[in-house]
Parts: structure tokens; sequence; C-alpha cells
């Protein structure tokens, strides 16, 4: 800064270390679950079902969180379902990112034909309801984690391309883009170097945004059993068995659906933290 | 000698509408000759800067006119030499300098990259004269300005900053879309001293869009006075000071507060004048469409 107050250094703030500690913390519990799990996630003992947790009578220290009705380590298999999870997320996440945030740009920036073209299919889009929509997608490609990734891209671009248009078509009418217009910079240059870096960080906390929605995608089309094998570790695979035998074993649904809470939470209010911190007219 | 800008019968309309927002407006401006477009809001005085440049928005057409610039008709060349001559030739100063430097940008870059990316200068060429145009704008400390983002920076050095970028590369056209307005009035004095050296030295022709007389008189060697989108007087500065010849300008004149005497000059233009006014305008209108 250059003004009597000095370098203003601004705080993280609770949020943004809160939520991003959680997401740091699952994402390397998932890179290291194979090392790091106590149990084999598909190994089932039916001697030892239903265990509770640590702290309850009758459990088995070697089972942390308790089993589940086969006996299958609960702790292992939502580690193992983190990395099913933060897969789904980043890679979803990011196509759809990129997907929807170009055919935003166009449309906000070109308009014209091309802005009708877009609007018209996103509102096409927009008709189908989200969650038939995916099931239909995936009866239609089959089960298995590409799928899935590719179910939520073509759900969900939508997302991006309606509100990257209507920020594109706020920095097109602003001053400094007339004035590069003015001085006879190329279009593709005025979209890249004056347009898109102000857009970004809405596309940055969308994108975050987007990866929680995928989070929870993937959980529902587990839980539906539409996700990958039926045995594989997913959350919403283990929330639906947990399902089953709440009233006997309340844990198989509680430690899976806290986990998928706090991390689809954490994604949503790292995303607006990371857009208030990056916001260049805030900073 | 022959103006360096003549704009003829230049009418634009909203797309699709027979209303016109600009109506037969004609002018000229020679070499370093600054000419002031002045009218209450609304009267179309930015429009004409922007259909110049050609950033008009793109609801409003030019249907019909003609803008010679440098002896070559804008409106009939292709859009990419016209982009070219325009980006060759002009520049502007923006109205608000709070939204007229990208936020996201340091401020170095957004002086150079016309120089290199348009003009072919090499980098280190395009920074020595971006620091020179900065002291040129008397910038104290212009390696700071340059590596500092538009928001670190205050009003009255922001628009300092985009003079400099508009005269970068020796403009011969200058439009200035009410500089001064977004300012506080002792910065606007500054910049408008800064603007009128500028233009002296570079011998620039320069539209001054204002709705401030008082600048006018201090910047302007001719001016227009334009009411919904026509332009009802042409005149010099000197003979507009002596008496305006039409009764929209003297009405105009009138308004401008006086410091003497405020409660008698803050009245609002006369009805009857800006009712005739309007009729001329519609007149004008109706022998437009039947000779058009």
């Amino acid at each position: 800064m250059l003004d009597g107050r000095g370098s203003v250094k601004r705080r993280l703030g609770a949020r943004l270390w809160l939520s991003g500690a959680w997401l740091g913390l699952m994402a390397v519990l998932a890179l290291l679950a194979p090392w790091i799990s106590p149990h084999d996630p598909l190994a089932q003992d039916l001697f030892a079902g239903r265990l509770p947790p640590f702290w309850v009578t009758g459990a088995d220290p070697a089972y942390f969180l308790g089993t589940d009705s086969l006996g299958r380590d609960v702790l292992t298999r939502i580690l193992y379902g983190a990395r099913i999870a933060f897969s789904v997320a980043l890679v979803a996440g990011l196509a759809t990112a990129l997907v929807g945030s170009l055919l935003g740009l166009l449309a906000g920036y070109m308009r014209g034909w091309v802005d009708v073209a877009i609007s018209r299919l996103v509102e096409i889009w927009m008709a189908f309801p989200p969650v038939l929509f995916a099931i239909l997608l995936i009866a239609v490609m089959g089960t298995g984690l590409t799928s899935i990734i590719i179910a939520i891209v073509v759900i969900d671009w939508t997302r991006f391309c309606r509100v990257v248009r209507a920020e594109a078509m706020n920095q097109s009418a602003m001053d400094y883009v007339s004035s590069a217009i003015v001085a006879g910079r190329p279009r593709r240059d005025i979209l890249c170097r004056e347009i898109l870096p102000n857009v970004l960080p809405t596309i940055v906390a969308l994108l975050t945004l987007e990866m929680g929605i995928a989070v929870i995608v993937e959980a529902i089309l587990s839980f539906v059993n539409l996700s990958i094998s039926t045995d594989a570790p997913t959350w919403g695979g283990m929330i639906a068995e947990g399902r089953t035998s709440i009233h006997q074993a309340w844990w198989v649904l509680a430690f899976p659906l806290g986990v998928l809470f706090l991390t689809v939470l954490s994604f949503s209010q790292f995303g607006e933290g990371l857009k208030d911190r990056f916001d260049p007219v805030l900073r | 000698m022959t103006a360096f800008l003549t704009v003829t019968n230049l009418s634009a309309a909203l797309h699709g509408y027979e209303q016109r927002v600009l109506r037969s407006v004609s002018f000229s401006i020679d070499t370093g000759e600054v000419l002031g477009l002045v009218g209450e809001s609304g009267a179309g005085k930015s429009m004409i800067g922007k259909a110049i440049l050609g950033i008009l928005p793109s609801a409003i057409e030019i249907i019909e006119g003609e803008i010679l610039l440098d002896g070559q008709d804008l409106e009939k060349m292709k859009p990419a030499d016209r982009r070219r001559l325009i980006g060759a030739t002009a520049a502007l100063i923006p109205q608000d300098p709070l939204t007229a430097l990208n936020p996201s940008r340091r401020i170095e870059p957004q002086i150079t990259n016309r120089l290199v990316d348009i003009l072919g200068w090499t980098k280190a060429d395009a920074r020595v004269r971006a620091l020179e145009l900065l002291n040129e704008v008397h910038i104290d400390n212009p390696e700071r300005v340059m590596a500092s983002y538009p928001h670190e920076l205050s009003g009255g050095m922001r628009q300092r900053v985009l003079i400099a970028s508009a005269f970068a590369a020796n403009p011969k056209l200058v439009i200035a879309d009410e500089p001064t307005t977004a300012l506080d009035v002792t910065v606007q004095k500054q910049i408008l001293r800064l603007i009128r050296e500028l233009q002296a030295r570079h011998a620039t022709a320069m539209v001054f869009v204002t709705h401030d007389l008082g600048v006018v008189s201090k910047i302007c060697q001719r001016l227009s006075v334009l009411y919904g989108g026509k332009i009802v007087e042409n005149s010099s500065v000197a003979e507009f000071f002596d008496g305006p010849k039409h009764a929209y300008s003297r009405a105009l004149l009138a308004a401008t507060p006086k410091y003497t005497d405020p409660e008698a000059s803050l009245l609002p233009v006369d009805e009857a004048v800006i009712e005739a006014a309007a009729a001329e305008v519609l007149a004008a209108d109706r022998e437009w469409r039947h000779g058009g």
C-alpha cells in the first residue's frame, strides 16, 4: 500500500483456516489411506459384526470407529471413501468449471448469436431435474467413476455458465475494456487480460462450491447404488448400509454422514473465504 | 487547411427504433484545437465521443453520417482497419478514474500494453516511455506507481495515470469524456491544467465533453452546445461568453452558479426555453424524415 497506513496485512480469517485445515487433513488421509488404514476396506469378519466405536463398552480397540454388519472396519472404509470422494470432487469440479466458464465467458463477451445460442441451451438444460438426469445418464453409460464424473459435468456446467456469463457482461461494460478496444487490442487479448482476471475469483469460489456438490452427488448416486461396485467403500454407500441398521449400530451411519457433512461445508466455506481474500476490490 | 476530424450529419438511433438519439450532428476540429461539447445530462455528449471511437453500446447504431478522421471515412472502413486506425491515432480519457483501470492488473502493463502489442515497441522502450509519461503528469515516484495496483492509488493519481496512458502513443486525437467530473474541486483544477499542458505540448486535437461551462472557458477554443442529441449552437469560446446566439445556450450560461450571487444564479432553466428547444428538435426530426 502506498498510503499512510503502511503495509496492511489482512487476517486470513477463521473460516478459511478451519475449512482449509479440514480439507487438507482429509486430502492427506485420502492419499495415505492404503498405508495408514488399520484394515482392508473390503475384508469381512462376520464374527466381528456391528462392533461399537472405541469409547462404548464391548468395543474392540482394533476397530477404532466400530464395524458394520458385515464386520468391515468403519474407519478404514471412511478413509478409502475419501479417496473416491476427493477424486470425484477434483476431477468433476475442474472439468465442470472449465466447460461452464468457457461457454459463459464466450456468451458474456461475444454477445450476439453466440450468447443467444448458449443461453437458450442453458435454459433448456436447467429444466431437467438434476438427480433424475444423473440417474438416467448413469443408466445409459453404466456405473463407474468415469460415468459419475461425466454425469456431474454434463449436469452442472450450467451453474458456471450462468454466473460467469453475467460477470463477463459486467466486466465488458467497464471503462478499461472500452479503453482496450480504443487502443486496438485484439478481442482474445482483451478477454484473457482484462476480463478473465476479474472473473477468476468468482470461478474459484464456484469451483470449491462445485467440489462440495460433486461429493454430494457422488454420495447420492452411491446411496441409490448407481456409483461404483456395490461393496466399494463410498460414503454414500456406507450411509445407505447404515440406514438399515440405524437402531442396532448408529455409528455405521453417523460417522460417514458426519464426515460427508463437514467436507461439503468446508468446501463451500473455503470458497467463500478465498473469494473474500482474492477479490481485487476488497483486497 | 482541412480539419483533422470532421463529423457530418451524424445520426444514431436505438437498434430497431426510428427515434434518433443523435440528430444530424456536424462539427470539425483542427489539429491542436480543443472543442468543448456541452449540454445537460442525456444530451448525447458522451455518445458522440463513443461513436467516433467505435465503442457505442451494442444497442445503439449509427444510421447515417460521415466521420472523417485524418481524411479517412471511418464508417466506410472495414472494422479491423478502423480499429487499427483508431488505435494508432486516437485515445480516450474516461470519465470515472475509479472504474477505468483494471483492478487486477498493475499500472505498468496498463500503460505499456498498447505500445508493446499494437505499436510493436520493445518492453524496455515502453517502460522508459511510461516512466517519462508519469513524470510528465507530475507523479513523484513513477517506479512505485508503475508497480502498484489501481486500488493503491487515489482518484487524482489514477486520473493522472489515465491521462499519461492516453498520451502514451502520441495520439493525434484525444476524446476526454468528462475527465474531471468524478474528482473533487481542487484536484479538478490540477488535472485540467495537466490536460491542457499535454494537449498543447503534443498539439493534439481534442474533444472535451463536459457540462461545466467554467471548464470550457479554460481549455477550449470552440464549443458546441447540445440539446436532445442535436447541436443547437456552434461557436468560438470568445463569442459564446460574449453572448450566446441561441436561447437555450443563453439559459445554460445563465444557469452556471456564481460565487458572488448564488441565490440568483442557482435557478432552473426557464420552462419556455426548454419547450422551444424541444420543439426545435422535433421540427428538425420532421424535416429529417421528409428529407430521408
